[in-house]
């Protein structure tokens, strides 16, 4: 791999000390030659290159609007424009293609004040239009948009008004909460270029596709960003990213200098490499992602009547709950680099996280004196129920899965000690999949939650009851218990405000429900580990999705791997 | 010749004993959890150290020879009975039962595995104990790693079928099951044996590959297959060269068990 240019050998050659001077001038001079010499090679070395990565999987879509998975969702964040994004780093909403927008009082329409002087990377120039185009593409029922979903908060159609070239209206039919932070996800796409979807407005565009084995970024020349020194971004020529479902031979080829970043490391990956180049790894703290399991409290479920009547005792789920040593799982699963779920939001989301709530303790004492409440008891050493049947349940979760098998057999040993017996069953995921959402054949499940929105509205689809998501007992007509019907009530009032204060209060509220009942026993939020190698510059890796090059358009590569390659 | 051989008795006799005696040898036994000491290297309290979740290496590994000493020849001889039965026979009777067997060899080796064990697996109760479990696992492997042997012995005793001594003894007035006890299955010996020792580390192997279909020994019970999966991501064999002892032990358990075999062989 050869960067076009490095800037080095231009540099090179610029600066000569003038003749004539007294050798004290000279010798100034010659220091201001030097500093002037080394910052123009830092400018210049700032530039070009082509930086490597992987992605696990070939992306299904190169079409913005129909991504539904993670490496179409990479390639859709390096090359599409969006009008507001959601820094990574700062969780803050900010203007991109759009300079400002104005949400109405009741949700439902947003106004965009867009950017002059954009074109898109075949130079076709980006205007109100374009918005409109890509807006009734999206909510476009025959297109099937993923992406759309957010928005079809109610039955209608979307109305898209262009006020003027650098203004445009958006009316939905109901209100959709967080509505300016939805337009995150949506790259716009040009209205009037021949090249469709080629045509993009993000830092880089798609410039070679070899199926199955690589994707290959080329810097927009049309981008409109500019740093601070007036410098047009991104300061990268091109990306190269393979395809490589094998995490072991991305970590060889990361070791051996072959790629620059690794987007999400596990944990033994990070240990083996931190002891050896602690300055590679990155453990940016918890992320949004939790692991967590339940106990099925399907009416119609296939499981004997005393059983079910257990999972549904809330005395029974916290006393479980209370059992499993959450300290432990984080500390050897994840060698530390996880903490103790509090609930569905974590800690790292930090506006919605509840800080009131703190991680069950673990105290299998206090697990048995709350069983004993509901007619529980030992007799040597085996948990029986008040009819006398000993407590024994399975757990399914997906095969291959190494964290959460080694998590699962440390709380087979924790509810062992409060007589509990408790079999592990992985499955292969299709199979775990149907047990679970179709025929409710399982009696507990644990899974993880990889949760890529902040906002709670994006969680609606787990806490109605009526939802297919609602994993402990989904699509009830009416809701089975009160403190369900209570969530059903506090969600649905927090989707219908756009006040910010009344909607936290309301999931707060949830948030302490969902403790109190422990429908979900929450385990751990994983750490978001990463590594990026010495070779790159300006990396930042944060929390949020994707964790190294959510700034790629400011990543460089310092002349020596560009030489190198 | 002869040296290599006591050797290998001597190697397969320790093992048998060292995994007989486990209980006394490892007390902590493999099920329990040193979670101050996890994935720890060897000491003198864990001689091959500890697993991801602190459970001691060594009381595993031996706990887990015996699992997988006991039940992969058993699993083995299933199988090769099954294929002795199957090949053995349509290769001794010959013509369209010849031609039968083998079609239904080649269709049995065609059937897609992977999803056939994954319905076998979601037929399965949810709530069976390890030791069930381990159990049903080694049946199913005795149970469909018939077809590859019975293709093998089906041809050899096609060849046998046809030899000069099975001829006599026909002409001599030898017919039916009795020609086939008294001259075709004693020369069908050596490539039974040799069948039956090859299955041995293939369902090994296999329940190793099984447990990521979620149809391998449920924990916390060990095997050689639940020890081989540790070397999963094992980038480096110099930082822990531990962790490669259930494979070593494989390695050599199995070449022991040929070195026998070969003698098994010259005799019969």
């Amino acid at each position: 791999m050869i960067g076009r240019h490095t800037g080095l050998s231009r540099s090179n050659l610029s600066f000569r000390a003038p003749l004539g001077l007294s050798f004290r001038a000279r010798r100034g001079i010659s220091c201001t030659v030097a500093l002037a010499f080394v910052l123009t090679l830092s400018a210049f070395a700032q530039t070009g290159g082509e930086l490597h990565f992987c992605l696990r999987s070939e992306p299904k879509t190169f079409d913005p609007l129909l991504v539904d998975d993670d490496s179409s969702l990479s390639i859709r964040y390096l090359t599409g424009g969006v009008l507001a994004r959601v820094n990574r780093h700062t969780q803050e909403l900010e203007p991109e293609l759009a300079e400002s927008w104005k949400v109405s009082k009741d949700g439902k329409q947003i106004t965009f004040k867009l950017r002059h002087g954009v074109h898109f990377s075949d130079g076709t120039p980006f205007a109100a239009d374009d918005v409109a185009f890509t807006i009734n593409r999206l909510m476009d029922p025959s297109v099937h948009s993923p992406v759309g979903d957010a928005f079809r908060t109610g039955a209608g159609t979307v109305a898209v008004k262009v006020l003027a070239t650098d203004q445009v209206s958006i009316t939905f039919p109901a209100a959709v909460v967080g509505l300016e932070r939805q337009f995150d996800e949506v790259a716009i796409m040009s209205a009037h270029s021949p090249k469709k979807e080629a045509a993009v407005l993000g830092p880089f565009m798609v410039a070679e596709y070899k199926a199955g084995s690589s994707i290959r970024l080329e810097h927009n020349p049309y981008y409109w960003k500019k740093d601070s020194q007036g410098r047009r971004l991104p300061y990268l020529d091109a990306i190269l990213i393979d395809i490589q479902p094998n995490r072991d031979v991305e970590m060889l080829r990361f070791k051996r200098g072959e790629l620059d970043l690794i987007n999400v490391l596990d944990t033994d990956y990070f240990d083996r490499l931190g002891s050896t180049s602690p300055q590679l790894v990155h453990d940016a703290g918890p992320s949004l992602d939790s692991d967590f399991m339940w106990f099925n409290q399907v009416a119609t479920a296939p499981i004997p009547e005393y059983k079910r009547a257990w999972f549904r005792s809330a005395n029974f789920r916290r006393a479980v709950s209370e059992a499993i040593n959450r300290d432990d799982l984080a500390r050897i699963v994840y060698n530390g680099h996880a903490q103790p779920a509090v609930g569905p939001v974590s800690p790292a989301n930090r506006f919605w996280f509840n800080s009131k709530l703190k991680p069950e303790a673990h105290s299998p004492q206090a697990a048995l004196e709350r069983l004993k409440a509901d007619g529980f008891h030992l007799q040597n050493g085996i948990l029986l129920d008040k009819n006398g049947n000993p407590v024994e349940f399975s757990i399914v979760t997906n095969a291959g899965s190494k964290p959460r098998e080694r998590m699962s057999v440390l709380i087979q040993e924790d509810l062992g000690k409060i007589g509990i017996k408790v079999n592990l069953v992985p499955l292969d995921f299709p199979s775990l999949m149907e047990r679970i959402l179709q025929k409710f054949n399982y009696e507990a499940a644990m899974l993880g939650f990889r949760n890529v929105d902040l906002d709670p509205n994006g969680q609606m689809n787990i806490w109605l009851s009526s939802a297919e998501n609602h994993g402990w007992n989904p699509q009830q007509k009416a809701p089975a218990t009160a403190w369900e019907a209570e969530i059903d009530k506090l969600m649905q009032a927090q989707a219908s405000t756009s006040d910010l204060k009344k909607r936290k209060e309301a999931f707060d509220r949830v948030q302490e429900i969902v403790y109190e009942q422990a429908p979900f026993i929450y385990l751990i939020n994983q750490n978001a580990l990463s590594a990026v190698s010495s070779s790159v510059a300006g990396a930042n890796p944060g929390i949020l999705y994707p964790q190294t090059f959510w700034n790629a358009e400011r990543l460089t590569l310092t002349g020596t791997a560009t030489a190198k390659r | 010749m002869k040296a290599a051989r006591l050797l290998a008795c001597v190697i397969v006799v320790a093992v048998c004993a060292l995994s007989l005696g486990a209980r006394w040898l490892a007390p902590a036994g493999y099920a329990h959890q040193f979670r101050e000491a996890a994935d720890a290297p060897p000491s003198h309290q864990h001689l091959l150290g500890t697993d991801e979740v602190g459970r001691d290496r060594f009381a595993r590994v031996l706990y887990g020879t015996r699992i997988s000493l006991l039940l992969a020849p058993a699993a083995a001889l299933v199988s090769t009975a099954l294929a002795a039965l199957v090949g053995g026979l349509a290769g001794y009777l010959g013509g369209i039962w010849l031609k039968l067997a083998r079609a239904f060899t080649d269709l049995f080796l065609s059937l897609p595995w992977l999803f056939l064990l994954i319905t076998v697996r979601a037929l399965l109760p949810l709530n069976v104990s390890p030791l069930t479990s381990v159990l049903i696992t080694f049946l199913i492997l005795g149970l469909l790693g018939w077809a590859q042997s019975a293709r093998v012995l089906s041809t050899s005793a096609d060849a046998l079928r046809n030899s000069d001594f099975v001829l006599q003894a026909r002409a001599s007035g030898l017919h039916g099951p009795r020609l086939f006890l008294i001259h075709v299955l004693p020369n069908l010996k050596p490539v039974l044996y040799a069948q039956f020792w090859i299955s041995i580390p293939v369902f090994i192997l296999s329940e190793a590959n099984l447990g990521v279909l979620g149809l391998g020994v449920a924990e916390p019970l060990p095997s050689w297959g639940s020890l081989l999966r540790e070397l999963e991501g094992l980038i480096s064999f110099r930082e822990e060269p531990w962790r490669l002892v259930p494979l070593l032990l494989l390695i050599v358990v199995m070449t022991s068990f040929q070195i026998l075999l070969s003698n098994e062989e010259v005799t019969a």
